[in-house]
């Protein structure tokens, strides 16, 4: 296992080929259970499941000629822990479509104790009342907290509760892989 | 936390109150204690709190269980509703208290009514004082509660300063380099001081005009006499208001007190309005697309004409809109960490 700036040890789980391929199949995956772009909406959670979201648009879009409509959603102003938390910072939810009626497909990088997910639908549930809420997710990392689970998942990936999954993304970090780091701090 | 202990707090207890470090904010009293990069951060979040407003559902239930009282010593219709909008939207409980009909009639004092606040477990208090430094007193003696400067006496109002930066910006796409002039009674305008702040900080050029009496001189250095890096260095004072108005990029009309006319601060109510109202013909001078503000309220037809009070240039409504996105965002974000703060019971 190889080991970060930080000194703590790292190990990559997916590659950008892998990521790739993930989404690829992710992408036939939604278009086969929806038959089509349809009613779809693709809605990114900031800030990875944002650009997740515009990948899996643009795979749909090489695959069957057109692409759904993306929104964006924030979930800070419906996290449970505000209180135990440092500097949190909001950012715009961007929903250019009407969610009435539609079936939508939230997009996350990682799924851990599922509490992000459980935010998310209650912000969507906050602008209207979608037809049906699927979850897509890159990697599975085990340990959920509430009964939450994805309908499309790009690789399970077992954890101990001791590792952090970290997806960066050519956008937002210098690389393009998944790596999970060893923290090395006393789990609770 | 008994009431005499807390009057006798030490120096220690009392600065780790007043210490703002960007990284957990506890108070807001005044833009001084910003660095540029947290009003920036400031501004993106309130961007995200104008889209929450925009939505059919006005409410999310971030600040569920928060209580927010309003402490208002001095009359407001905006910047209290703008408060109390802002805390409910955040799904906060928002409990207004006036000067009038409380205690505060039986000569409780300030100090008092803050404990009994604390002691009631509220978790920001919104203060408004005809006296500078009563939120900073507050912040002293109340640790385990955020308090937030919504006017002082003379001396600052921050949120004001803010709703009219993040307005700026939003209309000018950048607040470096932009040339802004505020005109009127700059002397006795908390507004126009938190504003010199805000705006030094994130680089935009200040020019203030009017009348010579009513420019605070003193707060500038007596003219040429601050020290070259002081962020007020940089302000200018063109009494000349046609001059100053050149090339400007915002033009922000002051209210004139009219008891300012009696107290020998204007020659005339006419000379003002003939030399520094802020009026079409002159807002020709200043850049094409150039914004005018007021903080409200206005005297139409004094400080500022009629005509373009309520024209295409003036984002006074916008300013009245973003003030409850500020707001929330401020809210938020001292609401955000409580559950960490030294001093809170375990």
């Amino acid at each position: 296992m190889a080991v970060n700036s930080n000194g703590k040890p790292e190990r990559q789980i997916m590659d950008a080929q892998e990521i790739q391929r993930s989404l690829s199949r992710i992408a036939h995956e939604i278009l086969e259970r929806n038959r089509g772009v349809g009613s779809l909406v693709l809605v990114g959670i900031h800030t990875r499941g944002v650009i997740l979201s515009q990948r899996l648009a643009e795979n749909i879009r090489r695959f069957e000629g057109s692409q759904p409509p993306l929104a964006e959603l924030d979930i800070n102003l419906y996290r449970d822990d505000l209180q135990a938390r440092e500097n949190p910072r909001v950012r715009p939810t961007k929903f250019p479509v009407d969610v009435r009626g539609k079936r939508v497909v939230l997009v996350d990088d990682v799924l851990f104790t599922g509490r992000t997910i459980r935010a998310a639908l209650d912000a969507l549930s906050d602008l209207g009342r979608p037809r049906q809420v699927q979850l897509a997710i890159l990697v599975d990392r085990g340990h959920r907290e509430l009964p939450i689970r994805a309908d499309y998942v790009g690789k399970n990936v077992p954890t101990s509760l001791d590792e952090e999954v970290k997806v960066r993304l050519t956008e937002t970090d210098q690389y393009e892989d998944v790596i999970i780091v060893k923290l090395g701090r006393e789990v609770k | 936390m008994t009431t005499p202990d807390s009057m006798a707090l030490g120096n220690d207890a009392r600065d780790m109150a007043l210490t703002d470090s960007a990284s957990n904010r506890r108070n807001v009293l005044d833009l001084d204690d910003f660095s540029a990069e947290e009003i920036f951060s400031v501004l993106d979040d309130t961007g995200a709190m104008v889209e929450v407003l925009g939505r059919d559902i006005k409410k999310v239930p971030t600040l569920r269980g928060r209580v927010v009282v309003t402490m208002f010593y001095e009359s407001s219709t905006r910047t209290r509703i703008s408060f109390e909008e802002a805390g409910k939207v955040l799904s906060a409980d928002v409990i207004n208290m006036s000067s009038s009909g409380s205690s505060v009639d039986k000569g409780e004092s300030l100090l008092n009514t803050g404990l009994t606040l604390q002691a009631m477990g509220v978790d920001v208090v919104v203060v408004r004082h005809p006296h500078a430094g009563a939120p900073y007193l507050l912040a002293r003696h109340l640790p385990k509660v955020s308090v937030i400067n919504a006017g002082d006496g003379l001396h600052a109002h921050p949120t004001q300063a803010l709703l009219d930066m993040y307005t700026m910006r939003e209309k000018l796409g950048s607040l470096s380099g932009a040339r802004v002039v505020i005109v009127g009674d700059v002397l006795h305008s908390r507004v126009a001081r938190s504003n010199l702040w805000g705006l030094t900080k994130v680089g935009a050029q200040v020019i203030l005009s009017g009348p010579t009496t009513l420019m605070p001189l003193d707060l500038l250095g007596g003219r040429g006499e601050l020290e070259e890096d002081h962020p007020f260095a940089q302000v200018d004072v063109d009494t000349d208001l046609d001059r100053a108005i050149q090339g400007a990029d915002v033009v922000m009309a002051l209210r004139l007190q009219s008891e300012r006319q009696h107290s020998g601060f204007l020659p005339s109510l006419r000379e003002y309005i003939r030399r520094w109202q802020v009026t079409e013909e002159r807002l020709g001078k200043a850049n094409p697309g150039a914004l005018v503000m007021h903080p409200g309220p206005m005297n139409e037809g004094v400080e500022i004409s009629t005509s373009l009070a309520h024209g295409d240039s003036s984002v006074i409504e916008a300013q009245v809109t973003n003030g409850v996105a500020v707001r929330m965002a401020l809210l938020y974000r001292l609401c955000a960490g409580q559950g960490n703060r030294i001093g809170d019971d375990p």
